[in-house]
């Protein structure tokens, strides 16, 4: 199961998804010298969506810095700061943005180490406010993570409950290596409980959400909870699915899928990423080429985002990604061999 | 350092102890002969790929690096041979890179466009035009946070200066103060592309104002000439004042890589430029100021002669990297 420092864990409170990841980053400034926050509009605003909040009242400016409006120069920054003593974690305003410094995070941070023969570290942590459910059309709302997904050297992680997203986020900092972490926009907002003080959480672990017996749904990041939904609906009509919470895109947990699969024999990949070459792909040819391919009933099914540019109006903007009813129909067609 | 001993001598001979300057003469050699044997081990199919060579811009990178602490730290271009021997690199694992061998600086992963000594704080060149120039600000940040005292030099061309990655970077040095120094190697061209053709700007220096930061351009040849400038901006960098802009004015003999058909520059401009030889004018210096004599001076192209033909049988010999081994160093931690 999942590696949570127990010793560490002093009570266990109720925060949202943004306060959890604030409090990881406290933690982190207040015990780690080497940590510095950098971003756009992350000091006295708070951060776009306020994840950073207070911080730099409590840690000062230069641990909590303002970058100008350069992605592309502070993602550089942040690999160089990273390669030569810091800790920097670096927040996209939206990680749509990302792609102006796409050659920063991939031809550089992801690369370095590789490049010099291991001389160096790059233990940079990025984070992405990702997805789309907000009404901010094509720019703003974007699953970006098969990208990075596809590039060696970076680790990519899409946390889907607070704790995992403290967790994982002080994982992170502790990690040689890139670690790019994508927070979907709708999470922030949502509550679970969650350990007050430090512990970490593996960025390379699935997690079962839910066991099943019929049919195993993959999904990631606000997926999760949706498939959660659906497989309630599901239970209902007799059909007991098992929920993963895919929680590492780079590297994939191969053994748990593998290993849910072969007991449910059926497959649903659900991610708000664009369909075609993305997460959902990589999960099914994994599976296809594993030992759970003889244990196959039926064809694996993706449920992912529309192959369209985010649209802005509510009801398209829904039509655009999965929702609970795709799912609830896809799994119900699926195990009554309708496919 | 003391201040200039005579009046009229250049900055170096004025400044620097004799050990010094003779070390900074080798240097010179020891690129100009590096690239040259590269180029020879090229031809004879023993080196794949392509290299940049950086043969006429010694000064530059010897000069640039004079002022430099061992601990200080330097970003590096896709033409960053020079820069690697100027922070004191050993050829022999440099040749060994160069030849793809498990010695290598890069364990044969980088080959020439990524060779680095992280040791001896030279954090790598880059196959990216500009891409150095940001992480460079980043090394910077990281002195300036941990107080650790480093000053970052920072090379790049005068192609690189026309990214947005270059406004990006200076940008943020000057407004955070970082101790970072930004060399411009401005040799005319980048590839095929006269800076007239590609620069908004007479001067790249020029676009230091922009940023807030000084300014100076200067006879990139000229080893003494290098050696100021740049000293000044390493003391304003590490007394707190913030990021400097130099500009050494130079000329690359050979073309921009292997794939060169020379189609856009006369034969008469490299002439002259061949006329100007860094490395000779430098020895002539030091011959003038009684530094070294004429048979020194020969005896310490000799030596560095047969150090390249020792590093390049080391090079020779050293074992290639296992096929197995296509995946380390990915990642610090190997996967479970
Ligand atoms: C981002 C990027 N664009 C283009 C290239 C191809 N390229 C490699 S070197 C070079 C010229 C660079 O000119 P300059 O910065 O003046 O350096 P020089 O080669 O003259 O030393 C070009 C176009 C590259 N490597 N990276
Ligand atoms: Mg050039």
């Amino acid at each position: 199961m999942n590696v949570h420092n127990a010793a560490q864990e002093e009570e266990i409170v109720e925060m949202s998804y943004a306060e959890a990841i604030r409090d990881a980053l406290d933690i982190a400034l207040t015990t780690d010298e080497r940590v510095v926050l950098m971003g756009e509009d992350i000091g006295v605003y708070g951060g776009a969506f306020q994840v950073t909040g207070d911080l730099v009242h409590k840690h000062g400016a230069d641990r909590v810095l303002d970058t100008p409006i350069s992605e592309l120069g502070g993602a550089g920054v942040a690999v160089g700061a990273a390669a030569t003593g810091l800790r920097p974690v670096f927040e996209f305003q939206f990680s749509d943005f990302a792609m102006l410094a796409m050659e920063q995070i991939c031809n550089q941070a992801a690369k370095m180490r590789y490049m010099l023969g291991g001389a160096v570290s790059v233990p940079l942590v990025m984070r992405f406010p990702a997805g789309s459910g907000t009404g901010a059309a094509a720019q703003h709302s974007q699953s970006l993570e098969a990208w990075l997904g596809h590039v060696p050297g970076l680790k990519v992680v899409q946390p889907s409950t607070p704790r995992d997203a403290k967790g994982m986020l002080l994982r992170a900092l502790e990690d040689p290596d890139p670690v790019m972490v994508f927070e979907h926009k709708l999470l922030y907002k949502t509550k679970g409980m969650v350990p007050t003080g430090h512990y970490t959480t593996s960025l390379d672990k699935a997690e079962i959400r839910r066991q099943g017996t019929d049919v195993t749904i993959v999904a990631s990041s606000v997926m999760v909870q949706r498939s959660l939904e659906a497989a309630e609906f599901l239970a209902g009509d007799g059909i007991s699915a098992e929920v993963i919470d895919l929680r590492s895109v780079r590297p994939i947990d191969r053994h748990t899928i593998v290993e849910s699969v072969k007991k449910t024999t059926r497959l649903i990949c659900v991610y708000e990423g664009v369909k075609t070459l993305g997460v959902g792909a990589e999960i099914s040819a994994m599976v296809a080429e594993s030992e759970a391919f003889d244990f196959l009933d039926a064809p694996i099914i993706r449920l992912g985002g529309a192959e369209a540019p985010m649209p802005y109006n509510p009801d398209l903007e829904k039509a655009a990604v999965p929702q609970v009813d795709n799912i609830v129909s896809s799994a119900s067609q699926l195990c009554r061999g309708q496919l | 350092m003391s201040k200039s001993k005579k009046a009229n001598t250049p900055f170096a001979i004025a400044n620097y102890e004799r050990q010094q300057l003779v070390e900074a003469l080798r240097r010179m050699y020891l690129i100009r002969k590096f690239e040259e044997g590269a180029e020879d081990s090229y031809m004879r199919g023993l080196i794949h790929g392509t290299m940049h060579l950086s043969i006429g811009q010694e000064a530059s990178a010897v000069g640039s690096c004079m002022p430099l602490a061992p601990d200080d730290q330097i970003t590096s271009t896709h033409r960053g041979h020079g820069h690697c021997i100027a922070k004191d690199a050993d050829i022999a694992m440099m040749f060994a890179e160069f030849f793809g061998k498990e010695t290598g600086y890069c364990k044969g992963r980088g080959g020439s466009m990524h060779i680095a000594d992280v040791e001896k704080g030279n954090l790598g060149a880059n196959g990216i035009v500009g891409g150095g120039i940001p992480i460079a600000v980043g090394a910077a940040l990281t002195a300036k946070t941990l107080k650790t005292g480093k000053v970052v030099l920072c090379f790049f061309g005068d192609g690189a200066n026309n990214e947005g990655a270059f406004h990006e970077a200076l940008n943020m040095a000057s407004i955070w103060k970082l101790p970072v120094v930004f060399v411009c190697e401005n040799n005319k061209y980048g590839m095929s592309t006269s800076t007239e053709r590609s620069t908004a700007v007479a001067n790249i220096a020029d676009r230091a104002a922009a940023y807030s930061m000084p300014g100076k351009t200067v006879d990139g040849n000229d080893f003494s000439a290098v050696c100021e400038a740049v000293n000044e901006a390493v003391e304003h960098a590490r007394s707190g004042h913030g990021p400097s802009l130099v500009e050494n004015v130079t000329y690359r003999w050979r073309g921009h890589s292997k794939s060169d058909r020379n189609r856009y520059r006369t034969k008469e401009e490299i002439g002259e430029w061949m006329e100007r030889d860094p490395i000779k004018s430098f020895a002539a210096e030091l011959e003038d100021h009684g530094i070294m004599t004429a048979d020194e001076i020969q005896a310490l192209e000799a030596d560095v002669n047969r150090q390249i033909e020792t590093a390049i049988e080391f090079a020779k010999a050293s074992p290639d990297p296992s096929p197995s081994d296509v995946t380390r160093d990915v990642y610090t931690e190997a996967a479970q």
